[in-house]
């Protein structure tokens, strides 16, 4: 295969981690919550999922069964970050801001602490063939999708069409745009809170379990983890707040952040190591041209919900 | 014909503290009636209702629905029981469609199928002759519209009570004349509509019966037929009382502020302030009587210098007089700058020029008091900030309605606050807090604050003493002209006494004040001239001594005759 069909795919396969990433963090947003975690929550994810492997990998239980108790162990540990965001800022109504960075120092953190504990043969080395499934044992760009790159798609597209076409959905913009209209129809806005921070945190652990165990595929994977936490929260500016929108997004980031490694190799184009860092730069700058973009059309539908990133109480007047 | 109570309060109480919102009210209505609630501000009517819709919980007390009792403690029990409400501030989501608004948070056993829901809604506008487009966006409506969507949204989970909120104050009377024989065509429905409103002719125009509250208790439910104008007034306003405040002649009065017809208009495309003109003079207290939100809040942030204005001119008079420079008002470049424009002289009458000097030798010199300036007789603030006013010299202290949103920052000290008069005084990039320190002492001492020390923020004090701060603050400056809006809200008795005294200091010392409030008691007693304001227009200024609660109360109420022509 050619270099660019190589590029493409690798793209898309590395942008799933923010794809992930961004869809849980527009889930949350959504509902009115800046989660400034994510990082930390799919650090956590990661670690999770790992752990579980850890103790499973050596096990001589069906490899379907392993990657199942591999996503449970992902989900599980970040829907649990997430349930103290939610408990900080929903019920304690703490500030989302300073809640959201605490958790991401925690979760990096202790995440660092679990992988030094964890042995790579074990998580890594036999999972590794049963995540990459159905594109196991190639040798090229392909052998990058597997199962949790396919699991994405259907999360990103899903969630866009609970959002946009089901009562859930309208209920979960409605709570995020304006809670006291929502609590005055009759909508159980704490529900929607926690469902939606729950869900999305859960969805974002997956994409820092998918880029260890699938994507990386080694040992030092977590060590980079948290940048792509971050770009994750840009990708959802990017999207504009849909969640399909972050597959076009996410292989656009993807394209952009592995454009350097890539380009050295096509020739006639030759590229110094001062050059690398800048073009990793790209995914951000293009972050700021759409929010520049976006605010100058001002288009409605195209801003973050109106109440983010503010606690709602409703005695309050 | 034989009238079903479709809804009954028995003894209702609410507190707020210890606010007594409303006082065991007893209230029925019928079914296929429309029942307008009449009062004034703060009488407990929108309180009342808002037990009836589900938002408040009542302290005491029993509803009735179809003769059952019945407990309302969220608003979806409301809907359960057919009760809507149409707020004054609407519940919409902008970014939603009106279908999509409507159709939030109802159960229904079909799936959610926008298209079902838009042809349901536009089927109920047919019914009652609504005009709306479904698909159109709430942030794209008028207010008129919006209010369509609110009455469409309660109509959809099928409500036979409709509770409106005052909803006429926002709409045009081409609008209201609409609202109204739609609501006419509910009626014939057989739906119970009960309508919050103060404004008389609409209640005659509209209403089977009405409700009167004052003060938190129903005063009386008469039929609107057997009702005039002047009889709904006496009952809502009641009997004067006649309270004990020291009111003293005016002393050599003299025009200290012109106001020549002022236009605003806010960010809503609204009108606000019509054509209003007044003269405020010096050692009197100007009173302004009007329902909330008629633009007393506008007028004085026009006067303060913080509502731009579509025309009008706001003249300060001041008698010549000659006065030393300080820094409180200029700063040092200004001084600098009016002294090349020898603008000031000395005490000889001899032109003053800084050529050559430094600063410290102008400092020096000014803070001598001998740099005399002569204060421009007369000056237009239309169009100046509050620092540009000031700098002219100009001593205009506002006292706003929002006591720690817009006067004081709540989680500051007492000394921090008074900074936020003076803050531009110091040395070299430093404020000076031995003086704002000094000053802050001065008031707890005078005003007898109860704080634990000026550092503590004034956030945690209460009301009352929050409200002296600011006052005593804005009284410290010496003013010339002293705006006060609603200075006795939610104040205790004593602590209001305190602040009527301290406006008649003011008024004594020629001072012109100008007074903001909503009690007519409290007015009459306190102003010697009432300007009454309504719907952004002056319709009267009356003379405090001889004028009567009625004929204020018409005042604020009645609106001018092509309205009227409009609504009937």
């Amino acid at each position: 295969m050619n270099v660019w069909l190589n590029f493409l795919i690798d793209s898309l396969a590395f942008g799933a981690v923010f794809m992930y990433g961004s869809t849980g963090e527009i889930l949350t947003e959504k509902a009115g919550h800046l989660n400034l975690g994510i990082p930390g929550i799919m650090c956590m994810g990661g670690a999770g999922g790992c752990l579980v492997l850890n103790l499973i990998g050596k096990s001589s239980l069906p490899g379907f069964l392993i990657v199942m108790l591999g996503i449970a162990g992902a989900l599980a540990m970040a829907m649990l970050m997430g349930m103290i965001y939610s408990f900080l800022t929903v019920t304690l109504r703490a500030n989302q801001n300073v809640t959201g960075l605490a958790l991401t120092t925690f979760g990096v953190g202790l995440m660092k602490v679990i992988f030094s504990k964890l042995d790579p043969t074990v998580y890594l080395v036999g999972p590794k063939t049963m995540y990459r499934w159905p594109f196991a044992g190639r040798t090229d760009a392909l052998q990058c999708l597997g199962v949790l790159f396919f699991l994405g798609v259907i999360i990103a597209i899903a969630a866009s069409l609970v959002l946009y076409r089901t009562k859930v959905g309208l209920h979960l913009r409605a709570v995020g745009e304006n809670p006291g209209t929502a609590d005055a129809v009759g909508i159980n806005v704490t529900k929607y809170k926690y469902l939606a921070t729950c869900i999305g945190s859960g969805i974002a652990g997956l994409g820092g379990f998918y880029y260890i165990i699938d994507y990386m595929a080694s040992q030092e994977a977590y060590l980079s983890l948290e940048a792509f936490g971050w770009l994750s929260i840009a990708l959802v500016i990017f999207a504009l707040w849909r969640p399909h929108m972050t597959i076009i997004g996410s292989t656009v980031f993807g394209f952009l952040f592995s454009c350097s490694s890539y380009i050295a190799n096509i020739e006639g184009i030759t590229i110094t190591m001062a050059a690398k860092p800048i073009l990793k730069m790209l995914p951000y700058v293009v972050t700021i041209l759409v929010l520049i973009i976006t605010s100058i059309r001002n288009k409605r539908e195209n801003q973050p919900p109106a109440s983010l990133g503010l606690s709602y109480f409703r005695e309050e007047r | 014909m034989e009238k079903n109570l479709a809804l009954s309060m028995q003894g209702i109480t609410k507190r707020f503290g210890s606010v007594v919102a409303n006082k065991s009210v007893d209230l029925d209505m019928y079914q296929g009636e429309i029942l307008a609630i009449l009062g004034e501000n703060g009488c407990g009517k929108t309180t009342l209702m808002n037990m009836i819709a589900g938002i408040y919980f009542p302290d005491e007390g029993k509803i009735f629905k179809d003769g059952k009792e019945v407990v309302i403690r969220s608003p979806k029990d409301a809907f359960d029981l057919k009760i809507g409400m149409i707020h004054q501030h609407f519940k919409l989501v902008d970014l939603f469609t009106a279908a999509e608004n409507i159709v939030l948070g109802v159960e229904e056993s079909q799936r959610y199928n926008i298209k079902d829901v838009n042809n349901r809604v536009s089927e109920i506008a047919l019914k009652y002759g609504f005009h709306i487009d479904p698909q159109k966006k709430i942030y794209d409506m008028s207010v008129s519209e919006k209010q369509t969507v609110e009455i469409i949204k309660v109509l959809y989970r099928g409500a036979d009570i409709l509770i409106l909120d005052e909803p006429t104050a926002v709409l045009t009377p081409q609008e209201i004349d609409r609202l109204f024989s739609v609501l006419r065509r509910m009626k014939e429905d057989g739906k119970s509509i009960i309508i919050i409103t103060h404004k008389l002719h609409e209640v005659l125009a509209i209403s089977d019966r009405v409700a009167i509250l004052r003060k938190g208790e129903h005063i009386a439910t008469v039929d609107t037929c057997n009702a005039t104008e002047s009889s709904l007034t006496e009952m809502m306003v009641g009997k004067k009382v006649t309270l004990n405040i020291d009111r003293s002649e005016p002393v050599a009065p003299q025009a200290r502020l012109e106001v020549k017809g002022l236009n605003c208009v806010d960010h809503e495309g609204v009108q606000v302030l019509k054509d209003v003109s007044f003269t405020a003079n010096s050692g009197e207290i100007l009173g302004i009587a009007g329902i909330a939100g008629s633009g007393q809040r506008e007028l004085l942030e026009a006067i303060a210098g913080l509502q731009p204005l579509t025309s009008g001119e706001i003249i300060f008079n001041n008698p010549k007089k000659d006065k030393p420079v300080t820094f409180f008002h200029k700063s040092m470049a200004r001084v600098k700058e009016l002294g090349a424009q020898e603008a000031f002289h000395d005490e000889y009458g001899n032109p003053v020029s800084f050529d050559g000097m430094t600063n410290k030798q102008i400092k020096g010199w000014v803070e001598s008091g001998k740099v005399l300036f002569r204060e421009d007789e007369v000056m237009n603030l239309r169009d100046k900030t509050p620092l540009e006013i000031r700098e002219l010299g100009v001593r205009l202290s506002f006292v706003p309605e929002d006591r720690l949103g817009m006067g004081l920052v709540g989680s500051m000290g007492i000394t921090d606050n008074m900074m936020l008069r003076s803050y531009r005084k110091g040395h070299a990039g430093f404020v000076d807090r031995k003086k704002p320190r000094a000053l802050a002492d001065e008031i707890i001492r005078e005003l007898e604050v109860v704080t634990p020390g000026v550092n503590t923020p004034v956030r945690r004090l209460s009301g009352g003493n929050v409200q002296k701060v600011l006052v005593g603050r804005e009284i410290a400056f010496a003013p010339k002209v002293l705006m006060a809006a609603y200075p006795v809200r939610g104040l205790d008795i004593n602590s209001s006494y305190t602040i009527y005294n301290l406006l008649n200091k003011q008024k004594k010392n020629g001072v012109a004040v100008i007074f903001v409030g909503e009690d007519l008691d409290v007015l009459l007693s306190l102003c010697d001239r009432i300007l009454v304001i309504n719907s952004g227009a002056v319709t009267g200024i009356v003379d405090a001594r001889t004028a009567t609660k009625e004929e204020i109360g018409l005042l604020m109420t009645q609106t001018d005759t092509q309205e009227k022509e409009a609504v009937q």
